[in-house]
């Protein structure tokens, strides 16, 4: 049953993305206009038609850029316009969607542009350096940590507690790097084999390199309208049913590690809103997030597709396969088109659009499909954003 | 467009921004923190405990995130506690390849249960092998607090957690 909250429809009507690349020649500017452009000449709008515009992206500390969300404007057609950014660490690409939603939903804009960007190649030697500013600068900073220390105790909580192997994980990165074969903007598609996971090189134990999704570069945008707008310009809209989003407590020493509440917290809100009572049997296609491939099934447990601990059982009986009965990452994910954090996190939910929308080319999943969720996750494990739509 | 394939050689030749800004934060430690970091100069490990859900605070709190009224006293908890997770970094914080990997884990600290969602934990070294962590056999082990000779108040006056039995 659906809420009784009082609020316009929205729909999407266009969406564009950029290559996902490792040190792309193009500034961020560059790069969120490319992607913008693209989602304009789709929806077959121009940017005068444009109420608001919603920036999406990561830490300021990858693109090497202060006040990112002021920088982007002029790339994303935010100049002379209501422009809000939207910043919750990894979590930020869903967040886009979901902030231009309430934006339509409320009342306030017709027609928004919501546009994502990361450039993590310029920070020098390693983005992973960067990252040491997330820690806590008085209890953690001083142990040295590097960001994978947190998703490799993560992971190795979820396989202690639910007996889960490493082969049983790595069998997502397989799947998803064979998923972005069909993908035009894809930068690590690969037909690999588990065997190939467990052989690549130890990064943080249990961790290893082919668990990991790469470096990268890219944005995406999508135009998200009323439904008047959608009514007036596409037969086929795509309709944003749900929308969910929750932060956690930032200790997360403190909490099992095993299970991501936060996440069903975001999941039963954004259920509630589009009316899905019985997730596993009404959702036809997902893009849960996964920068790394234990974070996939960890995600499809938080998002109540399957019972805590069985996503690996039935990931291994093909249910998530593209020709599966509820696909999984049928884009490639992060692991098979890359993790340029916000950006990848809005071409979960375009991937998705595309999927209900029926363009989604050679990543079109066999079955008919009318209810897509797509979601995404960040910062010290705590925040989750999710997003569902109907065609 | 394939992207920008570049060689090692490659980057020298970019203009590539290198300076040290002057920029030194000096960070408030804050009523708990401070508390508990004078706690470890004393071989302590202090926490904040909220009488209205009873939830420990370690590292300390002087609010309920839950209750969202103040913590009501302080509490001293041991120095031992079961691993709760346990993993093998083979990479420093730049990424750089290190040839004896570190430990580190989080360790659920006594009083508290199997079964607690939220318990006063801890993230810190764990002095034990790859083998250890390999096989997962850590896990659920008891550890207990090796504390250093000198001690200044810092997290790095515990050296690691050991294993007890």
């Amino acid at each position: 049953m659906k809420t009784n909250l009082y609020f316009r429809r929205v729909a999407v009507i266009g969406a564009g993305l950029t290559l996902f690349r490792r040190r792309m020649l193009e500034t961020p500017q560059e790069l969120a206009w490319e992607a913008a452009r693209k989602a304009l000449d789709e929806a077959g709008l121009e940017l005068k038609d444009i109420d608001c515009v919603v920036i999406g992206s990561a830490p300021d500390a990858f693109d090497g850029v202060h006040m990112k969300g002021e920088y982007l404007a002029h790339g994303s057609g935010g100049v002379r316009k209501m422009v809000s950014r939207v910043y919750v660490g990894g979590a930020t690409g869903v967040m886009v969607p979901n902030t231009a939603w309430y934006h339509v939903a409320s009342g306030l804009c017709e027609k928004v542009l919501a546009v994502a960007e990361e450039k993590m190649s310029p920070a020098r030697p390693h983005p992973q350096s960067i990252f040491r500013y997330i820690w806590d600068p008085i209890l953690e900073k001083p142990l040295n940590p590097n960001l994978i220390w947190i998703f490799a105790m993560e992971m190795h909580r979820y396989m202690h507690v639910n007996k889960i192997t490493k082969e049983d994980i790595a069998l997502v990165s397989v799947k998803n790097k064979k998923n972005a074969l069909n993908n035009p903007y894809a930068q690590a598609a690969a037909n690999i084999t588990v065997d190939d996971v467990l052989k690549s090189e130890v990064l943080v134990w249990p961790v290893q390199l082919l668990d990991t999704s790469p470096v990268s570069d890219g944005a995406a945008a999508m135009v998200i309208v009323s439904e008047d707008v959608a009514r007036r310009y596409t037969d086929t809209p795509v309709w944003i049913e749900g929308v969910g989003w929750t932060l956690d407590n930032t200790e997360w020493t403190g909490r099992e590690l095993a299970y991501p509440r936060y996440l069903e917290y975001a999941a039963r809100m954004a259920y509630k809103m589009a009316g899905v009572e019985r997730p596993n049997k009404e959702i036809d296609v997902i893009e849960p997030y996964d920068p790394f491939d234990y974070k996939e099934l960890h995600h499809i447990e938080g998002l109540m597709i399957t019972k805590r601990g069985e996503a690996p059982k039935f990931l291994k009986e093909g249910v998530f396969d593209i020709d599966g009965e509820i696909p999984s990452s049928p884009s490639g994910g992060l692991l098979g088109v890359g993790n340029p954090i916000a950006a990848a996190g809005l071409m979960k939910v375009i991937s998705i659009y595309w999927q209900l929308k029926g363009i989604a080319g050679k990543m079109q999943v066999k079955r008919p499909v009318h209810t897509g969720v797509a979601q995404a996750w960040g910062d010290l494990m705590q925040a989750s954003t999710v997003i569902v739509m109907r065609n | 467009m394939d992207g920008t394939p570049l060689k090692e050689e490659d980057l020298k030749k970019v203009n590539t921004i290198v300076y040290k800004p002057n920029a030194k934060y000096a960070y408030s430690a804050g009523q708990a923190y401070s508390k508990f970091l004078l706690g470890l100069k004393e071989k302590k490990i202090i926490g904040r405990r909220c009488n209205k859900c009873g939830r420990v605070y370690v590292p300390p709190r002087m609010y309920c995130d839950d209750c969202f009224r103040p913590t009501d006293e302080w509490i001293e908890v041991k120095d031992e506690g079961i691993v709760e997770t346990v993993v093998a970094s083979f990479i420093s914080w730049t990424r750089e390849r290190i040839e004896k990997p570190e430990i580190v884990g989080v360790i659920r600290l006594f009083p508290s249960r199997d079964k607690d969602w939220v318990f006063p934990g801890l993230f810190h070294r764990i002095c034990a092998d790859f083998e250890d962590v390999k096989n997962m056999s850590l896990f659920g082990k008891k550890v207990k607090a090796v504390w250093k000779e000198e001690r200044v108040g810092s997290i790095n006056d515990i050296e690691c957690f050991r294993v007890v039995e």
